[in-house]
């Protein structure tokens, strides 16, 4: 046992004298240190920003360290947008529109993976094709549509029209297909268990690492959702939370604390939600266009 | 048998095995009719038609092409046209940034690698909105972290005589604001590229590098010959995902330099769009506009296909 591991430390020692400390590898890993620097200065500046009064932000040289103003900032910010009624609205229209398509998706990707009926490659296929369709297409339509059943200033024109996406089944049918073996639905039909039952019973708990990442796939993509809520939310009190920040920026007068503090009360959550599911997040993310 | 009779009673054939696969994607089918299908022919119609909203559906009249028409002479459209485009140009330096960083990580990290990854992954999860904000006030003449930076180069002698010595009005000179968006769409989906492109590296057979090593072949060599070549499909993928990103440009200038900014150098077509269909009321010529988008983006589509399949073909 000792005598594996002195083996061991010694083979390390020997590869990291080798090519360990090369300068290329040196300057590799600089290259990616200041990488990483460059896409994390931007999170640092909002924090900073964010605990800093509008006076202190414009001042030179620009505030580099925190400061005590958050609270007031936020003070300030909801002086001037019902803000938590707003984060409220995201965080519904969030919720929601994880439901409905982590219920919807997973349906139609246990039905694509699981059952021989007629027309499914084409269907499939079809599904896919719909992935084609820009969203700007429809833009001017769509609003005309919610304005026609009312819908506008609704929650639920931005949870329900997109809950059966085609990203999320086709997520849900290449899992589904890749881990749940067929002879367990079989078994489970000859114990007497429904069509619904086997998918609610056995798929549901079987996909739950997939439905993790759709979730969280769409939880983010509705909480930073910006050009479908401008168009279909017109008021103060309906506002998601990026709208009522959009509105703040582009107002007469605009007060950098307050909009700092808020853009840290949206930013925050998520940063905390992708700090324990990265992994999972990226390979969902990557899942559909490189593997598609 | 009792079972089987239990079974039809509780859910009359409906959830038959035979039905049931329809059941379950109809939701998708029934949301696409509504929500995608018919806002899209709708759309179609619609760019034939003149119509002002506030009139009332009644008062929608046939134009026949005057939509197009009126689009592709209006010098606005060319000009939010070439905006996006050079934007676009702009964008595609991403491409050779992210496969090189990660080649680099690939590379040279292991235990670090995941951490490095979602360290350069955070910009693409966070807000369009948040983004353009921080963004906004980096950009700051007076009081913003990009003049700063500048400043203190500035200082350096050699460095300091490339490096401009008033600060710069990012967002305020048209010939500026365009570099501060592509800064922005590159800080932004840098690391999504990154890892698009990692995961194609991390698919290649180590064989490969291994047998090339044994051959003799150095680093930079793999990367031309091994790495590189193999790539193609995914920066095919990216490329293409990065023109129908880019063509439809609308969160980040929008909310930069709202209608443009100065001589409307910020003005995309997608923008341009909006405006035209929600501050102008005019959702005919919108829906012309957005076809006309839609073509072109086709159109790049097409040739970037040609390109790449052409590319390959020379090659052998």
């Amino acid at each position: 046992m000792q005598g594996a591991k002195a083996i061991s430390r010694g083979t390390t020692r020997r590869t990291a004298g080798r090519r360990g400390v090369s300068l290329a590898r040196l300057s590799a890993y600089l290259i990616i240190g200041l990488g990483a620097i460059f896409c994390l200065t931007p999170f640092y500046i909002m924090l900073v920003y964010g605990s800093h009064s509008a006076a202190e932000i414009f001042s030179f040289p620009p505030p580099l360290w925190f400061g005590d103003q958050f609270f007031i900032n936020v003070e300030n910010l909801l002086a001037v947008a019902p803000f938590w009624r707003n984060l409220w609205n995201s965080f519904y229209i969030a919720i929601m529109a994880t439901a409905f398509t982590l219920f919807f998706c997973s349906l139609a990707g246990f039905a694509f993976a699981m059952y021989d009926f007629k027309g499914r490659e084409t269907m499939f296929t079809v599904v896919l094709a719909t992935l084609l369709i820009p969203g700007f297409l429809n833009l001017v339509p769509f609003y005309l549509m919610m304005q026609a059943i009312g819908w506008i200033d609704r929650p639920i024109a931005l949870y329900l029209p997109g809950a059966a996406s085609a990203f999320g089944i086709f997520l849900m049918r290449q899992f589904i297909g890749a881990t749940v073996p067929r002879d367990l639905l079989e078994a489970a039909r000859i114990d007497g268990a429904s069509e619904f039952g086997l998918f609610w019973r056995i798929i549901i708990p079987l996909a739950r690492p997939a439905l993790g990442t759709l979730g969280l796939v769409t939880f983010i993509g509705a909480w930073n959702n910006y050009q479908g809520a401008l168009v279909v939310m017109q008021s103060k009190e309906t506002f998601t939370a990026q709208l009522a920040l959009g509105a703040l920026k582009g107002a007469f007068r605009t007060d950098w604390g307050a909009l700092f503090a808020g853009t840290v009360i949206t930013v925050v959550p998520l940063l905390i939600i992708f700090a324990f599911t990265s992994k999972q997040l990226i390979e969902g993310l990557t899942a559909g266009s490189v593997k598609g | 048998m009792a079972l089987i009779q239990r079974k039809s009673t509780r859910f009359p054939n409906l959830l038959s095995r035979k039905y049931a696969p329809y059941l379950f994607i109809a939701p998708f089918f029934i949301f696409f009719v509504i929500f995608g299908l018919f806002p899209t022919l709708f759309s179609f119609y619609l760019s034939f038609q003149e119509w002002r909203q506030a009139q009332g559906l009644g008062a929608m009249q046939w134009n026949g092409i005057e939509n197009y028409t009126f689009t592709l002479t209006d010098p606005w459209f060319w000009q939010a046209f070439r905006n996006t485009l050079s934007l676009g140009v702009y964008g595609l330096a991403i491409q050779p940034v992210s496969v090189l960083m990660a080649f680099l990580i690939h590379q040279t990290l292991s235990r670090f690698k995941h951490l490095a990854l979602a360290l350069y992954f955070l910009p693409y999860i966070t807000s369009t909105v948040a983004v353009a904000i921080v963004f906004s006030m980096v950009f700051s003449k007076n009081a913003g972290l990009l003049n700063a930076i500048l400043a203190v180069l500035n200082q350096i002698p050699l460095l300091g005589l490339i490096v401009p010595n008033e600060p710069v009005d990012w967002l305020g000179k048209a010939a500026t604001v365009q570099p501060s968006i592509a800064l922005l769409l590159f800080w932004r989906y840098l690391g999504w590229n990154i890892i698009l492109h990692i995961t194609a590296i991390q698919a290649i057979p180590k064989e490969l590098y291994e047998a090339a090593a044994i051959d003799g072949a150095n680093v930079r060599q793999q990367f031309w010959r091994i790495t590189l070549p193999l790539l193609r499909p995914t920066l095919f993928l990216t490329v293409t995902l990065t023109i129908i990103g880019q063509m439809q440009l609308f969160d980040e200038p929008y909310i930069l330099t709202g209608e443009g900014g100065p001589g409307r150098a910020g003005l995309t077509v997608a923008t341009y769009l909006y405006l035209t269909g929600f501050k102008w009321g005019e959702p005919g010529t919108a829906a012309a506009i957005a076809w006309i988008l839609f073509v072109f983006i086709v159109i790049f589509n097409v040739l970037n296909n040609y390109l790449f399949k052409g590319e390959g073909r020379a090659r052998g």
